[in-house]
């Protein structure tokens, strides 16, 4: 088994494995942010369930630390081993002719989504952690009331922060866009070039992405001061 | 039709090339494209330059030794072809054409336009084979059935030149569609169960110690494919592997 | 020297059986003490070299490609034969062979051919084992089709990619063996000459076509696998590489060389477009069956179509000459291959050509398709259908049987064979002469055996459809196994062949000679100008019908293109180096002699038989008038020619052939 996962295609299966993982988060996550647009005590409820339990905390969430940082460390060492088997560029290569661009620049969109979650980090888990386990407070009070509600919205007063989330998820969608139905062609299973799979994929890598879009944009517009 | 090419030259394995611009005159539109190099070549020689290397036998898509990089793609802008089966018809007069050398670090080239694929030649021999001695003393040919959809599919795998075009076009060289495709055509009769463990694990190891790059699925080798070889056995290849780690 | 065919004795049944069970064999043991090495690797040099390898000899084995998986074989498209009697239908092995010897004009060797179609079934049994894919039905069962001049289906197929399957089911044999290291496998290598010690092949002096290094290597056993020499002709469907050098060099060293003058020659390929053509397309033959063949009936007619003034399907039915049908009424567009070939180029000599170049025929559909689609709305029961529908319906019948060559035809002619009828005209495509071998495959020279294309042994003077590949399998996998050993048992205390002797030296001398020869010339012409040349003659004179005056022009200007060629070739670059213009340089050298003999030889087969069809022996009257007339009496033998210094000074052997258990009958398609 561990000859499996030293191969280029154990690797593939590696990256589809964390792939798939990291697809089935962000349905959870989206699933508890879309509860902001018509119910800031609902968001809050769920924020604070998943802020403080422990076995979301202790055991998913260093799962979820794991996966994003394997998805991110493997792609990359591919990449670049990919570029080692390149040699020799050519002057004149047509890739748009067999190829989608989604499907070449996977690095690129990767890129773009790594710099969100340090940003995505900065703006709300490493507060979080600072309050929860720093500072001692699990109340997830301020002021008498769940604070977690408050705190996104303020996040997304600043029309720049907005506008780097939007573009961010916009990357998010082409690289589900192929990185959907591609986990599944990894895995060995040919039902990703199947139509129901691609058109479940391009839906999928559609809403999730617009979902968050759509939220950030709420906050920003309904929440002037 | 007049064209211009830009080819590369390259003496010899250890040299440094670089791209050339040759004119070409009165290019017939229904030459094949290796007519026209053909033409070319006639007039390096006539004119005491060397000539373009190229490989090439059959000429009329099978040998799959045929091997350009023609505008940026392998075999050039036709689909279901391989170069020898390219036509002039394809370009337009003052066209200008990019000719270069299929690239890939497991492909290093020989001399202008020719490269070794001997890599190929290693991973088939790391187990693409069913281990039978030619005794004529097996059993009758028609002793297990096949059903037709597995012999059909097999034969489809089995179809594939090894041209290399999926390498070349792979933006990171991966010979998975090769690779597979042998994988495939063995994992799909009943004579090729008895060692599948053993062939993809093999195989797969050896494609891996070549230096050949890993799948991301973008699917350009299937359409670049001179014999439309389906990403299909690629996913069977990843589960051959799978299956075989797992025992 | 005597020809002794060494044919054993008894009843053509059990001549091989009996043959295989006295014959001497190498122990196991001795076997690794035993080098053998193997000139090609197509169907028949892949097969041998995996099996020599089996047994336990130790082979190099050489290709000039950079893989033993594109040797021209694998261009073969129809398929397999073998007497497996798999649909009932009578087959078997005594009618295969009787199928094989007819359809050669009764110019083979009994004795290989009944062998031949014994080990006929073994190959399909080999081949299944080791994973090709044939064809199979819903039963799950292989699945046969018939081929042109039998009456029964024999045939088993891949797709239209037969020869490719079977090759690289030989290939992967060979590649198990070069993982094992049994066999030693030199790709980009060419065989330049054959060296012998005390009158044996010892070893062959090769070009590593990469470095351009000259390179020794012995063994104890040559066996030359070199496919055809149709490149004689320039144009031809073979392989720009096949060549006939290795085959030539064995023959000046002794090899007599079998029936040059015996070549197929495909009528169903696609014309040549202009003179820059570099190889001829063929399409399967099958398309004969459904396809009718003609030319205008007037020349004017023929004038307005190759300036584009009409089209072919303006001329009515009355404007058309269907000059199969008219002149073999009983086969019609279904007569044998060169029956077919020769009448086309009769219409297209008299100026009835229907292209630029004069040298096209017309191969129609239009009446396939509306034959199709009035039986298939009968089938769904439409009734009154309208000619829209009729065509739609038959149009896909059509495509369902040919749809991959009609698409092959559109990609190369720009033109759709389903409105417009296909071009075709008659190519080289086989050669059924080659080097001379006795019944143990072995060539006059002791220790050097040829095998498949290269050899002249099992199909006459003209080769049925699906039997090439047939005989390249049977000699390697199944007889040359097993003769060498019979060769090779007296070696087992021989110790390795060293390679650094006088005849070594003197080998590499000569090869190396030529070579700088050819880098330091200072012509002024290349390799493929005198290439075209001899190609002209070769196809103007010793084409499809040859006579006396003809050939013996050919014979003089052959020998003058050969004077001109050593003269004012100019090869460019160095021997040091990749080189193709200089391996073109030497395999052309040697079909410009081999382009003499192959006259010669014509020139002395005053009869017609199979592909050779000699204008002085044609029937002068009655219905066969002008059709081939075979003379038993004078010539039933195979011409052997020993190698005398010049190709035209060649001495003739003759092996005569003997039929006793087939009766000889002409052959007649009226």
């Amino acid at each position: 088994m561990g000859g499996f996962f030293k191969s280029s295609i154990g690797r593939k299966v590696a990256m589809a494995l964390s792939a798939f993982f990291l697809m089935f988060f962000l349905i959870i996550h989206l699933a508890v942010n879309i509860t902001s647009l018509f119910s800031a005590d609902l968001f809050n409820e769920l924020s604070h369930f998943m802020g403080t339990n422990p076995l979301v905390q202790f055991a998913l969430q260093p799962v979820l630390i794991f996966g994003v940082v394997f998805h991110f460390i493997m792609g990359f060492i591919l990449e670049l081993k990919n570029k080692k088997a390149n040699g020799v560029s050519y002057a004149k290569n047509n890739g748009a002719a067999n190829s989608s661009w989604m499907s070449r620049n996977m690095i690129y969109s990767g890129l773009v989504i790594l710099a969100f979650i340090v940003l995505h980090f900065i703006d709300f888990w490493f507060p979080e952690l600072n309050t929860k386990y720093v500072l001692g407070d699990m109340s997830g009070m301020h002021d008498g009331e769940y604070r977690y509600f408050h705190e996104m919205v303020e996040k997304f007063h600043n029309p720049l922060r907005v506008g780097a989330y939007v573009i961010s998820f916009a990357l998010l969608g082409l690289h589900l866009a192929h990185g959907f139905t591609s986990a599944f062609q990894s895995m060995g299973s040919s039902a990703g070039r199947k139509k129901t799979l691609q058109n479940i994929g391009k839906a999928y890598s559609i809403i999730i992405p617009l979902g968050f879009i759509i939220i950030a944009l709420f906050h920003h517009f309904i929440h002037q001061h | 039709m007049n064209l211009t090419l830009k080819i590369w030259r390259q003496k010899d394995s250890n040299a440094k090339g670089q791209m050339v611009d040759y004119k070409v005159t009165d290019i017939s539109e229904h030459m094949s494209f290796l007519e026209m190099m053909d033409v070319l070549n006639e007039q390096l020689i006539e004119s005491g330059e060397e000539p373009v290397a190229f490989d090439h036998d059959c000429r009329e898509g099978i040998c799959g030794m045929c091997s350009m990089y023609i505008n940026g793609e392998a075999h050039g802008p036709d689909r279901g072809i391989t170069t020898c089966q390219l036509h002039m018809r394809m370009f337009k007069d003052g066209d200008t054409i990019t000719i270069e050398p299929f690239r890939a670090a497991a492909f290093p080239v020989i001399k202008d336009l020719v490269v070794d694929r001997t890599a190929f030649e290693r991973i088939q021999q790391a187990g693409g084979y069913i281990s039978v001695n030619t005794s004529g003393n097996t059993q009758d040919a028609n002793a297990i059935p096949i059903s037709k959809h597995a012999a059909d599919e097999a034969m489809d795998a089995a179809t594939c030149i090894g041209c290399g075009a999926c390498v070349a076009t792979c933006k990171n060289s991966s010979a998975m569609l090769f690779v597979g495709a042998k994988v495939s055509q063995y994992a799909l009769l009943p004579q090729g169960q008895v060692e599948a463990a053993d062939r993809v694990q093999n195989m797969v190891s050896q494609m891996d110690l070549e230096g050949f790059g890993n799948c991301t699925n973008t699917g350009a080798c299937e359409v670049e494919c001179p014999k439309g070889i389906s990403l299909d056995n690629i996913a069977r290849m990843n589960r051959e592997l799978m299956k075989a780690a797992l025992k | 020297m005597a020809l002794n065919s060494k044919v054993p004795k008894g009843s053509i049944q059990n001549k091989w059986t009996d043959y295989k069970n006295k014959i001497n064999l190498v122990n196991p043991a001795n076997k690794r003490h035993i080098d053998v090495i193997v000139v090609g690797t197509g169907l028949a040099g892949g097969s041998a070299a995996a099996t020599l390898a089996e047994l336990g000899y130790n082979v190099k084995a050489f290709a000039y490609q950079d893989s033993p998986r594109r040797a021209h074989s694998i261009a073969a498209q129809g398929g397999i034969n073998a007497a497996k009697n798999y649909q009932g239908d009578g087959d078997s092995t005594y009618r295969l062979f009787y199928d094989t010897v007819k359809g050669g004009d009764y110019r083979s060797r009994e004795a290989n051919v009944y062998r031949l179609a014994e080990v006929s079934a073994n190959i399909i049994d080999q081949c299944v084992a080791q994973g090709v894919p044939f064809a199979r039905d819903y039963g799950g069962l292989l699945d046969n089709r018939s081929f042109g001049g039998v009456l029964v289906s024999r045939t088993f197929y891949a797709k239209g990619q037969t020869g490719q399957q079977l090759l690289l089911g030989a290939y992967s044999a060979m590649n198990r063996q070069i993982a094992r290291g049994k066999i030693e496998m030199f790709n980009r290598h060419e065989m330049l000459d054959v060296v012998k010690v005390d009158g044996k092949a010892r070893g062959i002096i090769a070009r590593n076509l990469i470095t351009g290094e000259i390179e020794r290597h012995s063994a104890h056993a040559v066996v030359v696998a070199t496919g055809g020499y149709g490149n004689v002709y320039f144009l031809s469907t073979n392989a720009m590489g096949s060549n006939v050098t290795a085959a030539w060099k064995i023959h000046k060293k002794g090899a007599y060389f079998a029936n040059p003058c015996y070549t197929q020659i495909h009528p169903t390929c696609i014309p040549r477009s202009g003179d820059y053509q570099s190889k001829l397309t063929l399409m399967s033959e099958s398309l004969r069956n459904d396809g009718r063949i003609w030319v205008p009936k007037n020349l004017e007619d023929v004038k307005a179509i190759r300036e584009g003034r009409k089209k072919p399907t303006d001329l009515s039915e009355d404007e058309r000459d269907y000059y199969l049908e008219r002149r073999y009424p009983a086969f019609g567009n279904l007569v044998p291959r060169d029956v077919a070939s020769r009448a086309a180029k009769e219409r297209c000599d008299a100026g009835y050509g229907v292209n630029a170049t004069g040298e096209a025929v017309y191969l129609d559909f239009a009446d396939a398709i509306t034959r199709y689609g009035t039986e298939q709305a009968k089938i769904h029961n439409i009734s009154n259908p309208s000619k829209e529908k009729i065509y739609d319906l038959g149009k896909a019948i059509v495509e369902a049987k040919y749809g991959n060559l009609f698409q092959m035809y559109e990609k190369i002619v720009d033109e759709n064979p389903y409105e417009t009828p296909m071009m075709i005209y008659p190519a080289v495509h086989y050669t059924m002469g080659g080097v001379w071998v006795d019944y143990n495959l072995m060539t006059t020279v002791p220790g050097l055996y040829c095998i498949g294309e290269a050899n002249f042994s099992d199909h006459g003077a003209n080769r049925l459809g699906a039997s090439a590949l047939m005989q390249g399998l049977a000699d390697g996998y199944f007889v040359l196994p097993y003769t060498i050993g019979d060769y090779l048992a007296d070696d087992i205390r021989t110790g390795k062949i060293p390679t650094d002797t006088k005849e070594f030296d003197q080998a590499e001398k000569e090869v190396k000679d030529r070579i700088d020869f050819f880098v330091n010339n200072k012509g002024t012409k290349s390799v493929d100008y005198f290439h075209k040349k001899l190609g002209k003659v070769m196809w103007d004179k010793c084409g499809m019908s040859r006579n006396e005056k003809g050939l013996k022009e050919a014979m003089t200007e052959i020998k003058a293109i050969r004077e001109e060629f050593w003269k004012e070739v100019s090869v460019p670059g160095s021997s040091k180096e990749m080189n193709p213009e200089l391996e073109k340089a030497g395999r052309v050298a040697d079909f410009l002699e081999l382009g003499e003999l192959f006259a010669k030889d014509a020139l002395a087969r005053e009869e017609s038989c199979g592909g050779h069809f000699r204008e002085e022996s044609a029937e002068e009257s009655g219905p066969q008038k002008g059709e081939a007339k075979r003379n038993d009496k004078d010539f039933a033998f195979v011409s052997a020619w020993e190698y005398k210094g010049e190709p035209g000074d060649a001495v003739l052997h003759k092996e005569e052939l003997e039929f006793k258990d087939i009766e000889l009958k002409q052959r007649s398609y009226k």
